[in-house]
């Protein structure tokens, strides 16, 4: 038996199903922060804001946003992915299957990452409620949320084999991936900060990724998309490389 | 009914594992498990059982040690094997928000099975499920929640299967039931090893049965050799008269005299039904030497009485 397809394909077809009967914390909630954003920041604040880049500020902040949500519900959906059957105990099951590294990323990182997916088109929809805006690039940009859907569903899972408890579960997101966003230049572009914090803002990664984002929606960033690009990607690589040591060592996973 | 045969279908050789902090939870553990028959593996809390199903089913790292199933390595071609092996856990592990059909269809695929609905239905009524496959989980009684676990390891038809406490926490009558489903499990060619607590459960349905403790094997031996092996009589004959001492006609029996001559107690005999014979001896001896007795109380030695004079010899030792 080489790949076992189908058993990835349950894994996923599972997660899946996981999130639709939790569709109100899965959707619904992230939907109505955003939305929250966009009328506090977006209409509220951003229409008494000049244009930044030559962006309209309410049209600026749609792909920090994007990120801001993305981030968290991709680390936090592929995460509790994982602890859920950890902490359940069925992960018994998963682990006396035929099912290796490549079955169980595709499993539960496929599925995060599309759920994941799933919402960035929804507030993508959403923000057409409020401002009216083009994406410049959108292969670009499908591309670009794709990626680092999948690097941060990675980067969740990884979390979720680490964490011992449901507090560690929410460290991560809640205590950094947050305020890193918020401080990455969502609100505003790192050239309006001063010197030496528009430096200091750029050994924040995630400054990278909203940067990155918001190249591929209007072809201006505040850093180069192929440092994001390459940095992304980085990311990816290590996340993989742990995940493969993680199942090659049984660390956390097996007694 | 499937016949046992004597191919191995499951060989363990030199397995060890030591938790850290140095707990040795399996110690050299040898064991052959024969294509086609039911197992029972007996031992006291902590004695190892969890740990080595475990060890074969992918749970446990062993630290040292090898497992064969089917002819495979475990440490190398653990694909082909695990997809033929089924495990029911001791714990009610299973996401109980989840519908019993759905979570039983979503084992089969887990395994690399294609769907087939025809099978989850026959495995669901077979377990007597069929009615509930729509109902959550946590919906179910503790008894028809291991019901669905043990339909979840069978739902890809495994030809090894671990049961582990498979009828701790349920009640007598579902226990039997049980019993009866594993019984129709083995007459399909089903291998099964299971642990349990019930010693009972072992002397109803084993083939062969082994005792493991801290870790090692103590005995593996046919359970009907091990009962003629270990197995023993006990008789108590209550005498109608105080005796002061033996007679001749009976002193080459195994007896002797208790309660100020009051009672002849027998102790002899073996597993296969000699014990019975020689009390049926004796009390023919006892009447024609004209000793009169009021009733008498056998009792043959269980696999229960076997297995707990076996662990706590060794405890002493």
């Amino acid at each position: 038996m080489g790949f076992n397809l189908r058993g990835a394909w349950s894994i996923y077809q599972r997660e899946l199903m996981r999130a639709f009967r939790t569709a109100f914390q899965s959707v619904i909630a992230p939907v109505l922060t955003t939305s929250l954003y966009f009328i506090v920041f977006g209409s509220a604040i951003g229409s008494r804001m000049e244009p930044i880049q030559s962006i309209e500020y309410a049209a600026f902040i749609i792909p920090g946003l994007l990120m801001l949500t993305l981030l968290g519900e991709t680390t936090s959906n592929s995460s509790f992915g994982i602890y859920m059957p950890r902490f359940t105990g069925t992960i018994y099951e998963l682990l006396s299957a035929p099912v290796g590294v490549a079955e169980t990323l595709v499993g539960f990182v496929g599925a995060a990452a599309t759920k994941s997916l799933i919402l960035a088109a929804i507030i993508l929809a959403t923000a057409t409620l409020f401002v009216d805006y083009e994406i410049k690039y959108p292969l670009l940009a499908i591309g670009f949320i794709v990626l680092v859907a999948a690097s941060f569903s990675l980067f969740g899972f990884i979390l979720g084999i680490w964490a011992d408890s449901f507090e560690k579960l929410g460290i991560i997101p809640v205590l950094i991936l947050t305020p890193l966003t918020f401080l990455g230049g969502t609100f505003y572009s790192l050239d309006m900060l001063p010197d030496p914090w528009d430096k200091i803002a750029l050994a924040n990664p995630i400054a990278f990724l909203v940067s990155g984002l918001r190249w591929t929606f209007y072809g201006t960033s505040d850093v180069s998309i192929g440092i994001s690009l390459g940095l992304t990607l980085g990311f990816l690589a290590v996340c993989t490389a742990i995940i493969a040591f993680i199942f090659k060592t049984g660390w956390r996973l097996r007694e | 009914m499937a016949e046992v045969t004597d191919e191995a279908i499951l060989d363990i050789s030199g397995l060890s594992k030591v938790y850290k902090g140095g707990v040795r939870a399996l110690d050299n553990v040898d064991l052959t498990i024969r294509k086609g028959e039911i197992f029972a593996l007996l031992g006291p809390n902590g004695a190892g059982k969890t740990t080595l199903i475990g060890a074969v089913c992918g749970l446990v790292r062993p630290t040292s040690g090898k497992v064969t199933a089917f002819g495979e390595d475990l440490a190398h071609n653990w694909r082909e094997a695990r997809g033929r092996i089924g495990l029911v856990p001791q714990e009610l592990s299973t996401d109980m928000f989840e519908t019993v059909h759905r979570a039983v269809s979503y084992s089969r695929g887990l395994f690399g099975f294609p769907p087939d609905k025809a099978r989850i239905e026959e495995v669901l009524r077979s377990l007597t499920l069929w009615d509930k496959r729509d109902s959550q989980i946590r919906e179910l009684s503790g008894g028809m929640k291991r019901r669905v676990l043990i339909a979840k390891a069978l739902a890809h038809e495994p030809d090894l299967l671990f049961l582990d406490e498979p009828t701790a926490g349920v009640d007598v009558e579902l226990r039997k039931d049980m019993w009866k489903q594993i019984a129709a499990l083995r007459e399909r060619g089903t291998t099964i090893i299971l642990t349990t607590h019930y010693i009972e459960e072992a002397e109803e349905m084993a083939d062969r049965v082994g005792v493991i403790r801290k870790g090692q094997i103590l005995m593996v031996d046919d359970k009907d050799a091990m009962m003629q092996r270990m197995g023993r009589t006990e008789a108590v004959i209550a005498l109608s008269e105080p005796l002061r001492e033996l007679p001749p006609s009976i002193a080459t029996f195994p007896v002797e005299l208790r309660a100020d001559g009051m009672e002849l107690c027998y102790r002899g005999g073996d597993g296969s039904g000699k014990g019975r014979e020689d009390v049926a001896a004796l009390t023919k001896a006892l009447i024609i030497s004209g000793i009169d007795y009021r009733g008498i109380d056998i009792h043959d030695s269980s696999l229960e009485d076997i297995f707990v004079g076996l662990v706590s010899e060794t405890e002493e030792a």
